[in-house]
């Protein structure tokens, strides 16, 4: 298994992980994660509820730092950058590396304009109506959309909205797409829509998603790492930890890890 | 538990003895009273705006909509009675004009400020102090103007007199400051975190958000406020008849003393018209113009508002 593991990883690393914890003030909310996250492949955080995956998901592009209070112990490394060192810019990070939210978040402007927008403020001095297009395109979009690209964003149905943030994200051409469980708040027939999607969207991007739905991840992701919490000695928080990391396949039919193994049969969580 | 279970033995059916019949008469009288009062606030509304409409077609019946309209002065005091509301509107759009040049900048900003920038112990203290300004007296602010904004402006505005629009209009802004700045850092901060977090996941940072994203979607709550801000502007009255003075003068030339609707109604309202004269049945008719252009704005507004506002859920 390991061996097998290995083989897949020979491809790049976009991130390394050492040792990170994550604080809320002075509450610990996740501690001392280690992993890689491997170029052009669908990485999977799966655990129950306060396990810190979103939170570990959230420091990859550094938008924890919105919240105050938020720091990090430990090291993230995207490529050779410390993305935590004191010269490392977030603005600068946030466009390489994209966000995908847990509800669609589009702005109340156009469908044209939310695309163009992230292309705008970051000096995009191309065709922008060809940007506009081939991002729609990439999210499965542009043939649902092609005609009202003048309307409101927010006029698009649920599954199409979120569709059009993936497109937003890919239009500033990041590196990485971060999802926060992207379908949760979708029908199933959208959810298959993006499932697909984000397959197409391995060719040319690194994507890392957390997810509820165990089922997806099955479905997606090339790399599954389960998270679990445990509850803190001091305080009534959860702290959460990575218990195991793995190719999808063998953490969901031979875990190592007896927690893995009866969350992903369904025993808890 | 045991006492509480529905199991417990003895027949509790017994002890409960609801009387429907008596709390649906309690029901029906306290929905009557409040009604009743809902009732007192309509029947007021509606006791005056028929009393301007009375007055204001008897007003008509001895001088014409034409006069009204066109007369070159305003001078139903005097003997030579002349009728030309546009003066008294000149003044109040100088006043109104030059206090929202004042207060929306000031407001828009502020507001940014407050629900943008400001750590929250700041804005914990500077939006109680705001409000506070709110609550000054008009009064005095009116005084403010006549003896500290006007003596001070003189300082390097030669011609300008002790009356005029300008001071007036500039302290009005500081009066509706708090207003604009108060309403729109409701709507500012309503605009949901996930717009916010959207945008800066793009790499975007804080002034292109705040700009590109989070104005755009509390625009409708701005103008709102703005809105609101004027039709209190243009119903001010103690400010502009303290500082702008009441001498009716066409034009829009700030320095001078001028009358605005407000100011003229007061004048007419404290001096010794007789009650059945047509100089005051004139404040019926200024009163009535002044009723027309804050519906026109509150209809404004309340479609302005329908159309732009976004709905999140």
């Amino acid at each position: 298994m390991v061996s097998e593991m290995q083989s897949s990883m020979t491809t790049d690393t976009v991130f390394t992980v050492r040792n990170l914890s994550v604080y809320y003030g002075s509450l610990l909310a996740v501690r001392g994660v280690n992993l890689d996250i491997p170029k052009n492949q669908i990485t999977a955080f799966i655990g129950p509820s306060g396990c810190g995956k979103s939170t570990v998901l959230r420091c990859f592009n550094r938008t924890n730092d919105l919240i105050p209070g938020a720091r990090i112990e430990g090291k993230i490394e995207y490529h050779d950058q410390d993305l935590y060192s004191k010269k490392t810019d977030p603005i600068d990070i946030r466009r390489r590396i994209g966000m995908v939210f847990q509800k669609p978040n589009p702005f109340p402007k156009s469908i044209y304009n939310n695309v163009a927008y992230g292309a705008r403020i970051n000096g995009y001095q191309g065709n922008m109506d060809e940007l506009v297009e081939r991002s729609l395109k990439g999210a499965a979009l542009w043939d649902e959309v092609k005609d009202k690209l003048k309307e409101s964003g927010l006029s698009l149905s649920g599954g199409q909205q979120q569709r059009l943030c993936i497109a937003r994200a890919i239009a500033v051409q990041p590196e990485v797409i971060l999802m926060d469980e992207p379908c949760s708040a979708l029908d199933p027939i959208s959810t298959l829509k993006i499932e697909e999607l984000m397959n197409d969207l391995k060719q040319n991007y690194t994507i890392v998603i957390v997810t509820h739905n165990m089922q997806q991840a099955t479905r997606v992701s090339d790399i599954t790492a389960f998270f679990n919490a445990e509850e803190s000695l001091e305080s009534s928080n959860k702290i959460g930890f990575l218990v195991e990391y793995d190719l999808t396949q063998n953490i969901f039919h031979n875990p190592q890890n007896k927690d893995t193994k009866n969350y992903v049969s369904g025993r808890f969580g | 538990m045991t006492a509480n279970s529905p199991n417990s033995g003895e027949d509790r059916s017994s002890l409960w003895k609801p009387n429907r019949q008596a709390s649906r008469r309690v029901e029906m009288l306290v929905k009557l009273i409040f009604g009743a009062f809902a009732l007192v606030s309509v029947a007021t509304t509606a006791g005056i705006v028929l009393t301007l409409i009375f007055e204001t077609i008897e007003f008509f019946g001895e001088v014409s909509l034409l006069q009204f309209l066109f007369d070159p002065q305003w001078t139903p005091l005097f003997s030579n009675q002349q009728f030309g509301i546009h003066v008294l509107i000149s003044a109040t759009i100088m006043t109104t004009g030059i206090a929202i040049l004042v207060a929306l900048p000031l407001g828009l900003m502020a507001a940014i400020y407050l629900s943008e920038y400001a750590s929250l112990n700041t804005r914990r203290f500077l939006k109680p102090a705001l409000e506070i300004l709110a609550g000054i007296p008009s009064v005095v602010f009116g005084y403010f103007a006549l003896l500290t904004v006007t003596p001070v402006l003189q300082t390097f505005i030669p011609g300008l007199q002790g009356f005029n629009a300008l001071s007036a209009g500039l302290v009005l802004g500081i009066s509706i400051l708090p207003l604009v700045a108060s309403l729109s850092e409701d709507a500012i901060y309503a605009v949901p975190r996930s717009l916010r977090d959207g945008s800066y996941a793009l790499g975007a940072t804080k002034r292109e958000t705040i700009i590109s994203v989070i104005l755009p979607a509390a625009l409708s709550g701005i103008v709102a406020s703005l809105i609101l801000a004027i039709s209190r502007a243009i119903g001010e009255t103690m400010i502009v008849t303290l500082a702008a003075g009441q001498n009716p003068t066409p034009g829009f030339n700030p320095f001078v003393p001028v009358a605005t609707m407000t100011a003229f109604i007061v004048q007419v309202s404290l001096g010794d018209t007789p009650a059945t004269s047509l100089a005051y049945k004139t404040i019926f008719a200024v009163g009535m113009t002044l009723f027309l252009i804050t519906l026109t704005l509150n209809l404004i507004s309340f479609w302005f508002v329908r159309k732009f506002q976004e709905k999140y859920e």
